[in-house]
């Protein structure tokens, strides 16, 4: 079962400029955000907001890496050690002839790796449920957030009246 | 934030769309009762899909015998239908990936459905490899793995094998980078929907709840799966032609078979995506997201790709004459003079001459030109396969085992199966999912929408007739200058 234990207030707000408007007034205010929603990336938002370069692709090198070590050495492991063949009059460690496949694990693993992290550190799966604040988020509302434990409902009510939210409402997730 | 937008850029999104707008028209598809038009053209298509069926248990069950290949001639329409449908499968990699990295905002209209085609594309395309090896039951032998054969592996110096890997890895990052792409949208019907089917798009859409945080990660993601599918979608159809390009067959050792093939891949793919979104566009009311000028920008690709593929054919045969190699001379000579000259020409006039009707922007703009050079694009695509396999091989060294092949209903019944698996599952996709990227159009929309660009269009016009007026009195001082000096 899902745990309510936050008391969230939340604001809408018609159009992406206002909601940029209305995070770096936030931000001014010393007032701590919960999370913004929005339909779709809303570009120069992350800057307003705070948030740090995601480093996903560091992780799909790594994992890109791990492919072309895992089907180099898989190749030459099995054609130089496990069971050494001729092809051709070609030599056992024919290093020109693996590339292919070295390339595509690379792209494979890094592809699949990536997403699979990509889900499990967003905390999104088959089947997971997570709170929606409003239905309109998804279609053509953008949403600031906030935690009123962290933040006191009056200053928020007040924010989100100065900054032009359309609606104003309180949900425990 | 109105972002700068070159005032002659065409609209991408017209008809003065809200976001809501968006949501409302590209999820409408999926809310509706299927129309009977769909059930008509779903119930063809999961008929012929079972005939084929049909046809791959015939042949499972009598043996490739039933094929009518020979000693001579031992690909025919089954390696011809394979390349033809990986090939298809490459527009929509093109179009997701590649113009991602172009920021061509234009794709946004077509990628989705594009993405979908090159899913389906390529699981017909894998089904011919598995089925021509005979014994199917035996297909996971090409796979590596610990076996009781003294664990004996597949051979890693064979571009058949490389094919496995290419072909298995391009369906697996299409998926998920299709998939990904999905979860927003299936996010946006899961929020409109009641009941059961909020249930079944809240499975689909993974939770997705649009955080800030999240839409980051996703563009982090979407720009390195694009990154990564760029170099594979290149190197699939490159290692498709090796199949052919490492052999000492005359007319398929060629070196040019990598670009050429990939060229024509695109080429191909692009065919089958005008094919089909020009129906989707019309049938889903869709005109107002796939333009004219998406129309038109996909076919000045074709015209590209096409004079690409008319350029690699004509150097095809202008190398076969400056090798001074007989046996080379001799395969071209016969792919145009021999047997299957048909296929040949077909292929000509269908992929290097039709395309050039495309330097005129009417015919470029014109959807019944456009569907018409599709279908024949993908026909000349198929013969252009068809004439590299089948005629190659019809003649080989010696002439006592000179060979011709006219394929069997059984394998034309596989063919014809196949398009009906590609149409079941397309027709189903435009049922379960929104045919249009919803949270990728509504990305542009303030820059490529037409409410915005008509204020930009309409100074672009007051500044130009200015400058005409003035043009006109002799005012400017760089027009003067042009004239003298192009004197």
């Amino acid at each position: 079962m899902r745990k309510f234990n936050k008391d969230i207030i939340f604001g809408l707000y018609d159009d992406e400029t206002d909601l940029i408007s209305a995070v770096r007034i936030a931000k001014g205010a010393h007032l701590d955000i919960y999370d913004v929603y929005s339909p779709f990336p809303v570009h120069g938002l992350d800057p307003v907001l705070g948030l740090a370069e995601s480093r996903l692709h560091i992780a799909g090198f790594i994992y890109g890496m791990l492919g072309t070590l895992t089907a180099f050495l898989g190749m030459t492991w099995i054609f130089t050690k496990d069971w050494p063949i001729i092809f051709g009059g070609k030599p056992y460690w024919s290093v020109p002839a693996f590339i292919p496949i070295t390339f595509e694990l690379t792209v494979l693993f890094a592809s699949i790796g990536m997403t699979v992290t990509y889900f499990v550190i967003n905390g999104q799966g088959p089947g997971v449920v997570n709170p929606v604040l409003h239905d309109r988020i998804t279609d053509d509302k953008f949403c600031i957030a906030f935690d009123m434990h962290h933040v006191d409902e009056s200053s928020a009510k007040s924010f989100f009246e100065k900054t032009g939210a359309t609606l104003i409402d309180k949900k425990k997730i | 934030m109105s972002a700068t937008v070159s005032p002659i850029r065409e609209p991408l999104i017209e008809g003065g769309k809200s976001y809501h707008d968006i949501t409302v028209d590209l999820v409408r598809s999926t809310e509706k009762a299927p129309t009977r038009l769909w059930w008509i053209a779903f119930l063809i298509s999961v008929h012929v899909l079972l005939f084929g069926v049909f046809c791959i248990l015939w042949t499972i069950w009598h043996g490739i015998g039933t094929w009518d290949l020979n000693r001579t001639i031992g690909w025919g329409w089954d390696i011809t239908n394979f390349v033809w449908w990986i090939g298809i499968g490459h527009a929509g990699t093109l179009i997701s990936a590649i113009l991602l990295l172009f920021r061509q905002k234009w794709r946004t209209g077509v990628n989705r459905a594009a993405e979908a085609m090159t899913i389906f594309a390529v699981m017909c395309a894998g089904l011919f490899p598995v089925i021509h090896m005979g014994r199917v039951w035996m297909a996971f032998f090409i796979f590596p793995y610990p076996n009781t054969r003294g664990s004996l592996w597949p051979n890693f110096n064979s571009p058949l094998l490389w094919d496995v890997f290419a072909i298995s890895t391009y369906l697996t990052v299409s998926l998920l980078f299709w998939y990904s792409g999905l979860v927003p949208d299936f996010a946006t019907i899961r929020d409109r929907a009641t009941g059961l089917r909020k249930r079944i798009y809240n499975f689909l859409s993974f939770g997705w709840t649009g955080s800030a945080k999240h839409w980051q990660r996703f563009e982090a993601l979407s720009l390195v799966l694009a990154g990564l599918a760029t170099p594979l979608v290149l190197s699939v159809h490159t290692i498709v032609s090796f199949d052919f390009a490492t052999s000492v067959i005359p007319g398929w050792h060629t070196t040019i078979f990598p670009p050429y093939f990939v060229a024509g891949a695109v080429f191909s793919g692009f065919a089958m995506v005008l094919t089909l979104m020009l129906i989707t566009r019309k049938v889903l009311k869709l005109e107002q997201y796939i333009t004219i000028g998406h129309i038109e920008s996909m076919n000045k690709i074709i015209l590209v790709t096409g004079t690409i593929v008319g350029v690699a054919y004509l150097t095809e045969l202008f190398i076969s004459w400056y090798s001074g190699y007989i046996y080379e001379q001799f395969a071209f000579f016969n792919r145009a003079l021999g047997p299957y000259y048909w296929s040949y020409f077909g292929m000509m006039f269908c992929n290097v001459v039709s395309p050039q009707l495309f330097w005129s922007r009417k015919i470029r703009r014109s959807l019944w030109w456009t569907f018409l050079m599709s279908i024949f694009i993908n026909i000349g695509m198929w013969f252009e396969r068809f004439v590299i396999i089948a005629t190659t091989l019809a003649r080989d060294y010696l002439p006592s085992s000179w060979s011709y092949y006219v394929p069997t209903w059984v394998e034309i019944g596989i063919f014809i199966g196949t398009l009906g698996l590609f149409f079941t599952l397309y027709l189903l996709f435009t049922r379960v999912a929104p045919v249009v990227a919803v949270a990728e159009v509504k990305a542009i929309l303030k820059s490529a929408g037409d409410q915005y660009l008509a204020p930009n269009t309409e100074h672009h016009e007051e500044i130009m007739k200015q400058y005409k007026d003035a043009e006109d009195k002799g005012k400017v001082y760089g027009s003067d200058h042009a004239h003298s000096e192009s004197h």
